[in-house]
């Protein structure tokens, strides 16, 4: 189902959380609204799902004008941040809620959820309690819990946020496979560029309660509006008055027409890749990023001469 | 070796405390009550007037629960999940009733509800009776017993959050399905607690329904009205057997307490 979110304004007090915003989403994507805290996606989202009302604007999912309509009647699947477990059920229970409330016979209630546990690899733990799982497994029953009542959209408000590092990169993984598997129009909220490159096949980047840009990863990442959604995307160095990506940055040993000279303050090895950190001779500092092994063949030390030439640099003065 | 004096001497300390205030005065009454037998015990509690006053206790402590958990729940849950000037003032409120001396309230209750008072007038134009009689009881009851079941909630209710309602919303259940099946199992022990505390308060509760019930004997008493009646009498068996009622229902009402209680730590555990 596409949802379309249409000049939505939301207002907290003083606090300006959406100023005139307006997003398109098509039906079976996965689009990721990024942005740091405060941006309003997380605002945005719970607009859509109607646990908040705006100011102005409407909110139309599969064609119809749902602005008015309460959560309830809406058919969409919300995973929360903090998992919103319903703690005195079981596994089983929680993900029969949904059935429940419908009224759906007990047999296809049973059949379901068996099958949803099974889907999202909780297929041992259907009488556990949300306290006896971890926190992924917690979040998976909650997906698994949207996913019962058969939305026609799956609402994801920081779904990964409160798990570390190792379980967030699983379940992305995991997510995306699901969503390849499911076909639900899914809105993910999320504040972590590379989470939103790896899952998302669009990208609204929000800042300061207004979309800076929207487009497909690889578009947001070669071609950003404007600094903030360069800075935010990626890492950025300055050389100049040009923003220029870390990685596009060329280093050289020996002097050339267009390159600076500058002298290596620190190098950081990533694993494959190396970062060096340069000094140039406006007293600004660069950062250049390169394969291991071309670090290697320039040999590079502390303290040593080197010359860069940026390339795709980017320049945004003015705009 | 320090540690352990310490330790021994804190609990040596908590002990005395419950022994000398507690333990020693209920032993103390317990023994005087049965001195000379089960028999005079037997025949102060079963007089008509102790019979009535219990009966009047019991009805009122009723009213205050039934009442108190009604308010407790719809404050406590406007309280956790508002901000602002209203709730602030609301909350301030709403431990007043503990803040302030029951003979107070009594003596409040006379002015808006005896026949001069401002509502009194109105009541009795309309043939209501309220003071010297079982309403003023009543309200003198519900209103020093009020704020413990809100109270009991309001920390539960803010560290469950919205988040379980909003996603029971999501799955479609209406506001009503929400409370039944997420909100009430997820506060049913605190609520508990809330109303065997609101049970003991109400039970006991002697300063302001002396003043508002007028202590008419056999009609207005309640079961502490009696015992300060008997004692003032010098009447030692019926005040001991009396206060020994009041005692055990005390005790049960602790032991109803500590049955909820491990299902409450389990609750916070999970």
């Amino acid at each position: 189902m596409t949802i379309q979110a249409e000049n939505i304004s939301k207002r907290f007090g003083d606090f300006t959380a959406l100023d005139d915003v307006s997003v398109e989403v098509a039906d079976g994507s996965l689009t990721a609204l990024l942005g740091p805290s405060g941006s309003g996606k997380s605002t945005l989202l719970r607009i859509i799902a109607g646990l908040e009302t705006p100011d102005s604007g409407r909110v139309v999912i599969a064609g119809a004008d749902v602005t008015s309509i309460v959560p309830q009647q809406r058919g969409i699947g919300f995973v929360f941040q903090h998992y919103a477990a319903f703690k005195h059920m079981t596994v089983r229970k929680n993900v029969a809620f949904g059935m429940e409330i419908r009224k759906r016979p007990k047999a296809e209630i049973r059949e379901r959820v068996d099958e949803l546990l099974a889907l999202v690899q909780l297929g041992g733990f259907a009488d556990r309690y949300p306290a006896q799982l971890s926190g992924g497994q917690r979040q998976r029953m909650a997906l698994a819990r949207a996913l019962a009542i058969q939305p026609s959209v799956l609402l994801l408000d920081e779904p990964f946020g409160a798990l570390d590092a190792t379980v967030r990169k699983e379940l992305r993984v995991w997510l995306r496979r699901l969503h390849e598997e499911q076909h639900v129009t899914t809105i993910l909220v999320t504040h972590d560029q590379e989470e939103a490159m790896d899952v998302a096949d669009q990208i609204v980047v929000m800042n300061h309660a207004r979309v800076e840009q929207t487009g497909d990863p690889r578009e947001i990442y070669d071609h950003p509006a404007n600094e903030f959604v360069m800075g935010f995307v990626g890492p950025v160095a300055t050389v100049g008055d040009e923003l220029v990506r870390p990685h596009d940055v060329d280093l050289a040993l020996e002097p050339a027409d267009d390159h600076s000279e500058a002298m290596i303050q620190r190098v950081v090895h990533l694993g494959f890749e190396v970062r060096v950190e340069l000094l140039l001779a406006d007293g600004s500092l660069v950062s250049a990023q390169i394969t291991r092994e071309a670090a290697e063949q320039l040999e590079l030390s502390r303290n040593q001469i080197v010359y860069i030439r940026p390339h795709r640099t980017r320049s945004f003065a003015g705009v | 070796m320090r540690h352990n004096l310490l330790r021994f001497g804190l609990r040596f300390v908590a002990l005395g405390y419950l022994a000398l205030l507690l333990i020693a005065p209920l032993a103390v009454v317990f023994k005087d009550t049965f001195a000379s037998g089960v028999t005079p015990v037997w025949n102060a509690l079963t007089t008509a007037d102790t019979l009535h006053a219990a009966k009047l206790s019991l009805y009122a402590l009723l009213i205050a629960v039934v009442a108190n958990t009604i308010f407790g729940l719809a404050i406590a849950l406007y309280l956790a999940r508002r901000k602002g000037v209203i709730a602030t003032v609301l909350g301030a409120f709403l431990d007043l009733p503990l803040a302030l001396s029951p003979v107070v309230v009594g003596l409040a209750l006379v002015l808006v509800f005896a026949n001069t008072g401002w509502f009194g007038t109105w009541l009795q134009a309309h043939g209501f009776r309220v003071m010297f009689a079982f309403p003023a009881i009543a309200i003198a009851t519900a209103f020093v017993s009020l704020p413990f079941v809100a109270r009991e909630l309001i920390p539960v209710l803010r560290e469950i959050g919205e988040d379980q309602q909003q996603a029971a919303a999501t799955l479609g259940a209406t506001p009503v399905q929400t409370f039944l099946r997420i909100t009430l199992p997820a506060i049913r022990p605190a609520l508990t607690y809330g109303i065997v505390l609101t049970a003991a308060r109400a039970l006991g509760e002697y300063g302001a329904v002396s003043v508002v019930s007028g202590g008419i004997q056999g009609q207005t008493e309640t079961l502490p009205l009696i015992v300060s009646r008997d004692w003032n009498n010098s009447d030692q068996i019926g005040a001991y057997a009396t206060s020994l009622l009041l005692a055990s229902m005390a005790v049960i009402t602790l032991i109803v307490l500590n049955l909820v209680k491990p299902a409450h730590q389990r609750q916070e555990a999970a």
